[in-house]
């Protein structure tokens, strides 16, 4: 099966493990990748704070980019999600709005698409340890994205796994709402990390870069001994 | 009081609200408990989602046919011998009702909790005219004697104080003695009002829903207060949403089964009060006079515009309930009676963006406001139009924001300029960068490492990785070959 990547560009630039993770997995799961080079950001960072107009011309060179894809996958809820969006933000479009019509179908975030797609339920991963695992808001709320990445983990060998406390609340992140709401942000990723730490977990496990990036810089700031993982890299363990 | 409350800047607020230990532990305790109920609630009812869907339709009909339903409610009211005033602002709204109390040369009003009265400030206009205004639900009251605390929830009207503040309340101000227990506190509290009731000249409401087919409006409380001020005084004023109405006692049904499971978890209040018209020959008590004052006040603005939904609204406050930015910061924070989601997307369309352009912002987009509407408002959908409207419309957003965003189209648009970008950010991130993070970064990154570390860029792009990884690939499938 031919899958294209879209890594992110959290996954291009800071976390180039998620996309090397993402590849090895699919990979061992008959994949054949390739990574269109002239992707870029997804445009939620604009979109997101308003600048409709802006992020538009990154989704227009989105949709070009993946054009001759059959499957598009990504190791993040929120920018899968983001694709979904497309045909809702060029709505009436008659040149665009098919095309992220076509995009929203072929797009799954990396979970779901080894469950839902590939019909794989357990990836042969082995993993040691005390873990807990955010569910993104994004991904479980907007793209109903919910049992994929569980059903997952209850296969992985060695892995044992606590819920959450409040799991289902937002970690502070929300894009540019973690900087230009900063206060309110750290009090949230605070509750959140503090959540974490009442489960014990060695380690944290998400689906998200977004959420991973602020509760692990958060997690790393206070010096908490509590490793931060993606899902991918979990997957990818042997 | 209006719909705004408090002088202080949007930071001051939310920096004071999250110092408040005190409100945080009430609120946040509060949250717990009421998403449970509110979920268990739910769930009960078997097929939510079909409610939730029903609800929907049912409100957008009426704000679809808004004009026919008013006019048959006018009608109604106005042939079981009620007068209807319609208030385009709420200077006519508080004339009008000004004028009822000089007319009726009234001392002593009574109030059941009513959201629409706070936010076009009819009690101060009254007491400006000499009346006594009496708050009957409990939260409102606790609210009234603590010097016009303003309200924090559109349901839990005090849910920012916790019952030992509310026993000081009482203590220092109505020389109460007995403990913090709750009970002991609303029986305190009945018995200062019961007198109230009494010797009235005037009894105000709100509305949950006014049924135009028949003319009525129902109160749907938990305390039976609206009942007493309903009943009780001689002329009863109820002041409304222009939409807050429904075709038939069918569809309040179904919106009233939506709004008390949704509010509090329960299937249905202790207290629905329905009243149809003023007092009749036959009837037992019941206000002589009866004045529904249905107020527009920046409603018709809404109507037809993008912003449309939000007037589904059935002021049920789950979304509150479960917004973790409310959770944090509280609703004074918000600096409107209308806090919360639901305040964030209201507050800028009846004040305007000069007051509230901070509201859209103070969201992640996390959609669980959305998730829980019983009515399907789009909240987070809504709050977003804000941003777009603020930046692209108004033109209000910060000067910095905007070159950052345009160079973030420029950049992001062209995949060269992309790699390019990426392909430096290590070099020119490195004099901030120790070991695997950045801990004080510099520019618009400042205010994420204020807060926590920032990944360093990787050394090699994922782009990279991939790139060599497939050469070497190509080259040892060339190797394998020719070595066979
Ligand atoms: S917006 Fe929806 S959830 Fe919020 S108060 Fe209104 S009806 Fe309730």
């Amino acid at each position: 099966m031919k899958v294209s990547l879209f890594v992110t560009c959290l996954g291009d630039l800071f976390q180039s493990d998620v996309g090397k993770a993402t590849v090895e997995v699919l990979e061992r799961l008959g994949c054949d990748i390739d990574f269109p080079e002239s992707q870029v950001c997804c445009g939620q960072p604009a979109y997101n704070s308003g600048y409709v107009k802006e992020s538009k011309e990154a989704m227009k060179r989105m949709m070009k980019a993946f054009d001759h894809s059959e499957y598009v996958v990504c190791p993040s809820g929120s920018c899968a999600y983001m694709f979904h969006e497309y045909q809702h933000i060029f709505k009436s479009d008659p040149v665009w709005e098919p095309k992220a019509k076509k995009l929203a179908e072929k797009t799954y975030e990396l979970t779901e698409f080894i469950v839902d797609v590939l019909k794989v339920d357990d990836v042969g991963a082995k993993f040691e340890g005390n873990v807990t695992y955010h569910t993104s808001c994004h991904m479980t709320r907007l793209l109903g994205v919910k049992s994929a990445p569980m059903t997952l983990l209850s296969n992985v060998e060695g892995l044992k796994y606590t819920e959450l406390p409040g799991k289902e609340q937002c970690c502070g992140f929300g894009g540019t709402f973690s900087v230009k709401m900063g206060p309110i942000s750290e009090q949230m990723v605070d509750e959140k990390v503090q959540h974490v730490e009442e489960t014990e977990a060695e380690y944290l496990i998400g689906a998200d870069s977004g959420c991973l990036m602020n509760i692990g810089g958060r997690i790393n700031r206070k010096g908490k001994p509590i490793k931060v993982l993606h899902i991918a890299e979990v997957l990818n363990s042997r | 009081m209006a719909m705004k409350i408090g002088s202080n800047e949007f930071n001051e607020r939310v920096g004071q609200g999250i110092d408040d230990a005190f409100m945080r532990g009430a609120v946040s305790g509060a949250q717990d408990s009421m998403g449970v109920r509110r979920s268990n609630a739910a769930e009960e009812l078997g097929n939510w989602e079909d409610w939730r869907s029903h609800g929907e339709e049912i409100r957008q009909h009426v704000l679809e046919h808004l004009d026919y339903y008013l006019e048959q409610l006018s009608k109604n009211v106005a042939e079981l011998g009620g007068h209807v005033f319609f208030a385009e602002t709420k200077e006519e709204a508080n004339e009008y009702i000004r004028g009822i109390a000089q007319k009726k040369q009234a001392k002593k009003i009574v109030k059941a909790k009513s959201m629409v009265t706070e936010e076009i400030g009819l009690n101060a206009v009254l007491e400006e005219e000499g009346c006594k205004v009496i708050e009957t639900d409990l939260g409102e009251y606790i609210l009234q004697v603590d010097d016009h605390d303003p309200p924090s929830h559109i349901v839990v009207p005090a849910l920012h104080k916790n019952k030992e503040q509310i026993r000081d309340v009482f203590k220092e101000k109505l020389g109460y003695k007995k403990t913090s227990k709750p009970e002991e506190l609303a029986l305190h509290a009945r018995e200062m009002l019961r007198e109230e009731y009494m010797t009235a000249d005037i009894g105000i409401t709100g509305c949950n829903f006014a049924v135009a087919e028949s003319g009525s409006i129902s109160l749907v409380t938990n305390e039976g207060n609206a009942d007493l001020v309903t009943a009780l005084p001689k002329t009863q004023i109820t002041v409304m949403g222009m939409e807050r109405i429904v075709p038939t006692f069918e569809e309040m049904e179904v919106l009233v089964s939506l709004l008390t499971r949704s509010a509090v978890g329960q299937k249905l209040t202790s207290y629905i009060s329905v009243l149809t018209g003023p007092r009749e020959a036959q009837d037992a008590d019941g206000p002589e006079e009866f004045h529904l004052v249905i107020v527009d006040n920046g409603r018709s603005d809404i109507l037809g515009g993008e912003f449309q939904s939000i007037l589904q609204c059935i002021r049920c406050a789950a979304c509150i309930n479960v917004c973790p930015v409310y959770r944090h910061i509280g609703g004074h924070s918000y600096g409107s009676i209308y806090s919360g989601p639901i305040g964030a997307v209201l507050s800028p369309l009846l004040g305007g963006y000069d007051e509230y352009k901070e509201l859209p912002y103070a969201s992640t987009l996390c959609g669980a406001c959305t998730e829980v509407c019983p009515v399907k408002i789009p909240l987070h959908d809504l709050l977003h139009k804000h941003r777009e409207v603020i930046v692209e419309k108004e033109g209000k957003a910060p000067i910095s924001e905007k070159l950052l965003m345009k160079s973030f189209g420029i950049g992001a648009a062209s995949p060269m300029l992309y790699k390019f970008g990426t392909k430096f950010a290590p070099t020119a991130l490195n004099p901030y960068t120790n070991g695997e993070s950045i801990s004080k970064g510099p520019g618009p990154m400042k205010a994420w490492t204020d807060i926590r570390e920032f990944p360093a860029p990787n050394k090699e792009r994922f782009r990279d990785w991939f790139k060599n990884r497939k050469k070497e690939e190509n080259a040892h499938g060339r190797d394998d070959s020719e070595s066979r």
